[in-house]
């Protein structure tokens, strides 16, 4: 699956299941957090991946909060 | 510009307006005088780039596309958009708590020093590395090649491209099965979809023979 900032091009290029990131120079971050806030975003991030990849779909499916 | 062309058939009965066609192109070939675009002389497109100056500046013509296109009426692109191909969607996950999951990036997350030179820029290759035993990207092991992105956050932690932290854990607590002892990175910036197609058609082939169950592809 498809962990990316710019979902629509990630559409275009044919991604299947997509979760949105937080920003281009840190997905799965956020400098303006705390360490350990920041750790806790990016597992968020991580397991709705994991949920996407467990779930049956059908087409191409973003995966938002 | 669209030209009107009369079709020509494509037998037998074609061959006198074909041949008309052909004839004075290969004459001009013949004689070494300049030929023009291929939809001017009617051969097949060789992909083969010419230089020249456009009679109106670029801005005019991209407006008057634009209008064209408003207007819903035809028009003809300068830059045809590469094909992107479509799959169908692989199965769910089964057994996640028992899933061999691989990372990879176009992040352009390397060790530090970029030891085997990944451009920033319109990338070559593809690296593979071994994060056997490795549980966190710090400041000092990792960095990104990336040039199409302010590096600073991925320079302090990797990371915040790579997850591999909170995969980790994931691993310990039984979450997923494994974390790939691989990880597959690239620069995504400038880099040709045909080169990208190539080195995900090899990605994919060494994920598979790994027993791979899932990768989380990150990009920025």
């Amino acid at each position: 699956m498809h962990i990316c900032t710019v979902t629509p091009i990630s559409m275009t290029v044919g991604a299947n299941r997509i979760v949105p990131a937080i920003a281009i120079p840190h997905p799965l971050g956020n400098p303006a957090l705390k360490k350990d806030e920041e750790k806790a975003l990016r597992r968020k991030i991580v397991m709705k991946a994991l949920e996407a990849l467990t779930t049956e779909v059908d087409g191409q499916t973003i995966f938002e909060d | 510009m669209p030209l009107r062309k009369k079709a020509i058939k494509n037998n037998a009965a074609g061959m006198r307006g074909a041949v008309a066609k052909m004839a004075p192109l290969a004459l001009k070939l013949g004689k070494g005088e300049p030929v023009g675009a291929s939809a001017e002389e009617g051969y097949m497109p060789n992909g083969i780039r010419v230089n020249f100056f456009e009679k109106k500046r670029g801005s005019a013509r991209a407006v008057d596309m634009l209008l064209k296109k408003l207007a819903g009426k035809p028009f003809e692109t300068e830059y045809p958009m590469p094909n992107f191909d479509r799959v169908a969607p692989n199965p769910a996950v089964k057994d996640l708590a028992h899933a061999k999951i691989a990372l990879v990036t176009s992040g352009g997350i390397v060790p530090k020093g970029n030891p085997d030179h990944i451009e920033s820029s319109s990338a070559s290759h593809y690296g593979e590395y071994d994060i056997t035993g490795v549980t966190d990207l710090t400041e000092d092991t990792y960095e990104t090649a990336h040039g199409g992105y302010d590096p600073v956050y991925a320079n302090q932690d990797a990371d915040r491209v790579l997850p591999i932290d909170v995969l980790r854990d994931m691993e310990k607590e039984g979450v997923i099965g494994e974390l790939h002892h691989l990880f597959y990175t690239t620069v995504g910036n400038g880099t040709a979809v045909a080169s990208a197609k190539a080195f995900a058609a090899e990605i994919g082939r060494k994920l598979k023979a790994d027993g791979v169950d899932a990768v989380i592809l990150t990009s920025t």
